[in-house]
């Protein structure tokens, strides 16, 4: 029966069930990422934010929510220019947190 | 932690409710989605347990819907109250009690807000006057209707004839209580035991035998929320909160649900129909749902009134389930009896949701 509105997708997020894997291996790699405040520092600083939609904030959040196919396209417009890392008030550097998420997207298990 | 210290910090979640002469000020959606609740509140405060509850005919809609649906300022809001306030005064009481969540809610914040802003009392004060040379006094006490059911449940338990108990078993009914957002989760201090414990309906069903089942989403909101259902494009995210609420306490398999609040016995009723519709989902047994009563329905049950003067046949879900589990006799062929037996129409039956 149609009433004309249905049921909204819910925005649960079980973390029992989500892969954290790439989140937990970039923590690893650079534990500096766990003290984010996500103050979005980083985002509003981004050259490329404005037209391709990339923000660092958004690609930790998605990663602490083990969101990957959210990142993926987001981490493809990074240019690597590390303003972000410039103004990061817990001192993360983001440039490495991005360079290190590429690599593991690759499958290549090298730190920088 | 020391036993006392447990009293002395529980002491600050409790609430002073008098026991006896109160204002009684009516809801306006309640008496089209319930309509015997007020009248079975008066019923038993009044006639069963012989306490003194006026109400006056001349008092209005308190403007708390509008307010929250941003279509009047508080002003506007504050106006109108100041002249139920004034009806209260005129009649010679001093406590006023609500029937509905929403409106004890807006006159909590109205006399808050005059706590704190006094010039906007006497400005209220001015225009009440030019408006219609009325004055009035701020309650002494302002409680919702069902913290007085609260607070005489002891008397209502001694009264019953009838328990919250598996009448085959014996095991007590699987109840989910719910509180309307507007009760303590805006001024915690107005309801019995807070924003933190409110226990207003946790205690009445304690009290007559029942018990309290504590699921996730027990203080998750109803889902009306006022501008997601009246706007009707946002009626999709209203359900899905409700959704939400049953896909929470499903696992617990409840009885029933009561709660103290005029919309949320409506969309916890009426949205499982149209979650069978659209889902194919139900949640009670064999594809039943779970009734949702008000309080006073409840306390009704508890005491004997016959289920169908309590107006049970107008909810989406059938009670009849819950009837046969409390051992409450009801007739199946005068559902839909009206006053005076006259006949009233019977609806048409869902397609998915077993409603009797």
């Amino acid at each position: 029966m149609d009433f004309g509105f249905r049921l909204s997708p819910s925005s649960a997020v079980d973390l029992d069930k989500v892969n954290l894997a790439l989140y937990d291996r970039l923590a690893e790699l650079d534990p500096g990422i766990r003290t984010c405040i996500g103050c979005g520092s980083c985002s509003a600083t981004c050259t490329s934010s404005a037209y391709s939609g990339m923000s660092v904030r958004k690609v930790l959040l998605a990663l602490q929510r083990g969101r990957m196919q959210d990142v993926e396209k987001m981490l493809s417009n990074c240019m690597l220019c590390g303003k972000c890392t410039m103004v990061c008030p817990r001192g993360i550097n983001t440039r490495r947190l991005i360079l290190n998420a590429c690599r593991l997207y690759d499958n290549v298990e090298e730190e920088v | 932690m020391i036993y006392q210290g447990k009293q002395k910090i529980w002491s600050d979640y409790q609430k002073e409710i008098p026991d006896n002469h109160w204002f009684y000020v009516r809801s306006c959606i309640r008496q089209n989605f319930w309509p015997a609740s007020e009248k079975y509140f008066l019923v038993i405060c009044r006639d069963m347990l012989g306490r003194d509850i006026f109400e006056s005919e001349h008092h209005t809609t308190c403007g708390g819907i509008a307010y929250h649906c941003d279509t009047i300022p508080q002003e506007t809001a504050m106006t109108i109250v100041a002249r139920q306030f004034a009806l209260m005064t005129e009649a010679g009481y001093e406590n006023l009690v609500t029937s509905c969540i929403t409106s004890f809610g807006n006159y909590a914040e109205i006399i808050e807000t005059w706590r704190e802003f006094p010039e906007l009392e006497a400005r209220i004060r001015e225009d009440l006057w030019k408006a219609c040379r009325r004055e009035f006094k701020v309650p002494k006490y302002l409680a919702h209707a069902s913290d007085l059911i609260y607070k005489y449940r002891g008397e209502i338990a001694e009264r019953a004839k009838f328990h919250l108990v598996d009448k085959q078993t014996g095991e007590p009914l699987k109840i989910v209580e719910h509180i309307g957002c507007h009760y303590s989760k805006m001024f915690p201090h107005k309801g019995v035991g807070g924003a933190e414990y409110p226990c207003v309906l946790s205690g009445m069903v304690d009290a007559w035998g029942g018990e309290v089942i504590d699921y996730p989403e027990r203080r998750h909101c109803c889902g009306y929320g006022f501008r997601q259902y009246h706007v009707k494009a946002n009626r999709g995210y209203s359900m899905s909160n409700t959704y939400k609420k049953f896909e929470s306490m499903e696992p617990y398999h409840p009885d029933a649900i009561v709660t103290n609040c005029p919309g949320c016995p409506f969309f916890l009723d009426r949205w499982q129909y149209v979650i069978a519709e659209q889902e194919g989902k139900t949640y009670g047994p064999d594809g039943h749902g779970i009734p949702a009563l008000t309080y006073e329905e409840l306390a009704g049950l508890v005491l004997g009134v016959d289920p169908w003067d309590l107006g049970l046949q107008v909810h989406q879900v059938g009670p009849e389930l819950l009837l046969d589990k409390m051992g409450v006799p009801y007739d199946p062929a005068h559902k839909y009896d009206g006053l005076d037996e006259k006949a009233l129409k019977k609806p048409g039956l869902p397609n998915v949701l077993k409603c009797c």
